[in-house]
């Protein structure tokens, strides 16, 4: 090695030796791992909170088969409390779902308009104002729904009373789209334009190109803003509170009044005391809430799983 | 000068014998899982050579260079065994893997102009290493963009995105880049895929030239392209390295082992 020109013996050493670089590399990994640790702690530190709140109902009165199959929800009553949450899972279940019915072709036909056939002056426009529509509070959709949609649906359809399902779901749809939109519009644009050169080179036509090459393509991202969606419909609760009429009932058709589970958390927790069965089974509920996001992003994780073996 | 760099494919043997040796490979195996992808590879790669690295698709041509400046890290899957000694020490086990890839560049398949200006792109890499004044700075990215034969296609625009260049272009830029923090060794894989025949011929001049400044390695698939400029040559097949020699030997006759001759005249891959 004695014939070695000088830099070179140097330069060897560096390979062997931990410079600053070197460290502050290290220092950021472990600040990242804590930061991205962190927000895991949080959500299992939520989740051990409301299972405490919620536990001792689960242990001591919980009846699984009333609290899933009874419609019938009296937890103030202070002689034959009733514990049926059935009446709001269909409530949020229909609320949702009509939501979703409204929400989905919205969001992707705008998706699809803006990402693929808009551009230029039209495109920025319609992006800044979809992102805007996105940040309307949910209280406000509320009273859209409570003073605008009411009326309307009293005198369109003829019904007694215009807080229903169709109302909230029409509000929530309304609601949930303009952040699917979002969501969609980012998977159809990371599609690359290679794909869709390959597809107008065959002599495809821009609906085929769409439909065969880009939709399949960016099938995830879509899959995840549907599911987004989902999600955000089951969560919502202002704007459900104060369109669906707050009334326990089966919904038999789209023109009944309903009342949501979170609704039901929101409008009772503060008149509970703390501690008794009714501020408890409230938590209950919200353990249950929590499981069911929890399996939707679960499906949708298996889901997009199985879409990238395949 | 010209002279003495062509001649130097058909070099007198013993001048590259006595070439202190750059990197040492022995007994390299490389597995994905459970799938092998190169196994019991042994070969010396000599200070300023240009060693060619040629064979069909699946051969272990990327895994190799992989593994020389642990880029396998980027893929658990990739399992490394055997030594491979860069001035004599054990890149598996060195302390400082960021210290190890600056002093050895790499130039992928496909050009990849970074989404910053061309200037950027070159001084990138010496801005990262602590170079700040403009002035240094200047000089570097001339040199290099020069030394990459795009000097004089791009010095009016150096501000221009460099990933808007063309596909040859940003090839070039891409070597640029790699010479930039003034590399021991200059990794080449596969580099004249995406790039024309023009261009292609410009970039082996440039790799004629830089052998006097460092070590080349040239993995590619054109056989014709190892003979214009490499030095000595092995031949990957299937995970197993066939045959190392002097590249003319490849071609004129001293061949052991019949695949190579069969390969080398087209007769597959």
């Amino acid at each position: 090695m004695s014939g070695q020109p000088m830099t070179k013996t140097a330069d060897m050493a560096a390979f062997d030796r931990r410079n600053a670089d070197w460290y502050i590399d290290k220092l950021v990994q472990v600040l990242v791992f804590i930061g991205g640790i962190s927000a895991i702690i949080f959500v299992v530190g939520i989740f051990a909170f409301v299972t405490k709140e919620g536990f001792g109902f689960i242990l001591d009165r919980f009846d699984f088969q009333e609290f899933f199959t009874s419609p019938y929800w009296y937890p103030a009553d202070e002689d034959a409390p009733e514990y049926g949450i059935l009446a709001l899972i269909a409530g949020t279940a229909s609320v949702t779902g009509l939501a979703m019915l409204v929400a989905i072709p919205f969001s992707l036909g705008t998706a699809v308009y803006i990402a693929e056939f808009a551009s230029g002056k039209t495109r920025e426009t319609l992006k800044v104002l979809v992102e805007l529509l996105a940040a309307i509070p949910s209280v406000v959709w509320g009273f859209i729904g409570l003073s605008i949609m009411n009326p309307l649906i009293i005198e369109l359809f003829d019904v007694p009373v215009g807080l229903n399902v169709l109302n909230a779901g029409i509000i929530l749809g309304l609601m949930a789209a303009p952040i699917m939109t979002s969501i969609a519009e980012d998977a159809l644009k990371a599609v690359p334009d290679r794909y869709r050169e390959a597809a107008e080179a065959m002599g495809a036509t821009r609906w085929q190109v769409i439909y065969k090459t880009v939709l399949p393509a960016a099938k995830n991202g879509l899959l995840g803003a549907v599911l987004l969606g989902v999600g955000r419909g089951f969560g919502e609760t202002m704007a459900v509170l104060m369109a669906t009429g707050h009334s326990i009932n089966m919904p038999g058709s789209v023109f009944d009044s309903v009342r949501a589970l979170t609704a039901t958390i929101a409008a009772e927790l503060g008149e509970t005391a703390v501690g008794s069965d009714h501020y408890q089974v409230l938590f209950t509920i919200g353990i249950f809430l929590f499981l069911i996001t929890f399996v939707i992003n679960l499906t949708a994780d298996l889901i997009v799983r199985g879409i990238r073996k395949g | 000068m010209v002279a003495s760099i062509q001649g130097a494919a058909i070099p007198p043997a013993a001048q590259t014998e006595q070439a202190p040796v750059k990197l040492e490979v022995r007994d390299l195996t490389i597995r994905y899982g459970n799938q092998p992808a190169l196994s019991n590879v042994s070969l010396d790669i000599r200070e300023h050579e240009i060693f060619g690295i040629i064979g069909p698709a699946n051969a272990g041509k990327t895994s190799f260079l992989k593994t020389v400046n642990r880029m396998n890290t980027f893929n658990a899957n990739m399992h490394v065994d055997g030594e491979i000694l860069f001035n004599g020490l054990d890149v598996r086990h060195l302390k400082n893997v960021y210290a190890l890839r600056s002093r050895i560049g790499v130039v992928f398949p496909l050009p990849v102009g970074l989404p910053m200006t061309v200037y950027d792109n070159v001084a990138l890499a010496p801005r990262l290493s602590g170079i700040k004044d403009k002035a240094d700075l200047d000089i570097i990215v001339e040199r290099c963009l020069g030394r990459a034969a795009l000097w004089d296609e791009v010095k009016d625009r150096l501000d221009s995105l460099g990933s808007l260049l063309s596909g040859g272009q940003q090839q070039r830029l891409t070597i640029a880049r790699a010479l930039s923090q003034e590399p021991e060794v200059l990794m080449l894989d596969e580099f004249s895929i995406a790039v024309d025949p023009v261009t292609t011929m410009r970039i082996e001049d440039v790799l004629k030239e830089l052998k006097e400044e460092m070590t080349i390695i040239l993995v590619t698939n054109l056989v014709q392209q190892a003979r214009r400029l490499a030095g000595r040559t092995a031949f990957f097949l299937n995970g197993e390295c066939v045959e190392i020699g002097e590249t003319e030997d490849l071609f004129t006759g001293e061949i052991k082992d019949r695949r190579t001759r069969d390969y080398v005249e087209g007769r597959f891959g």
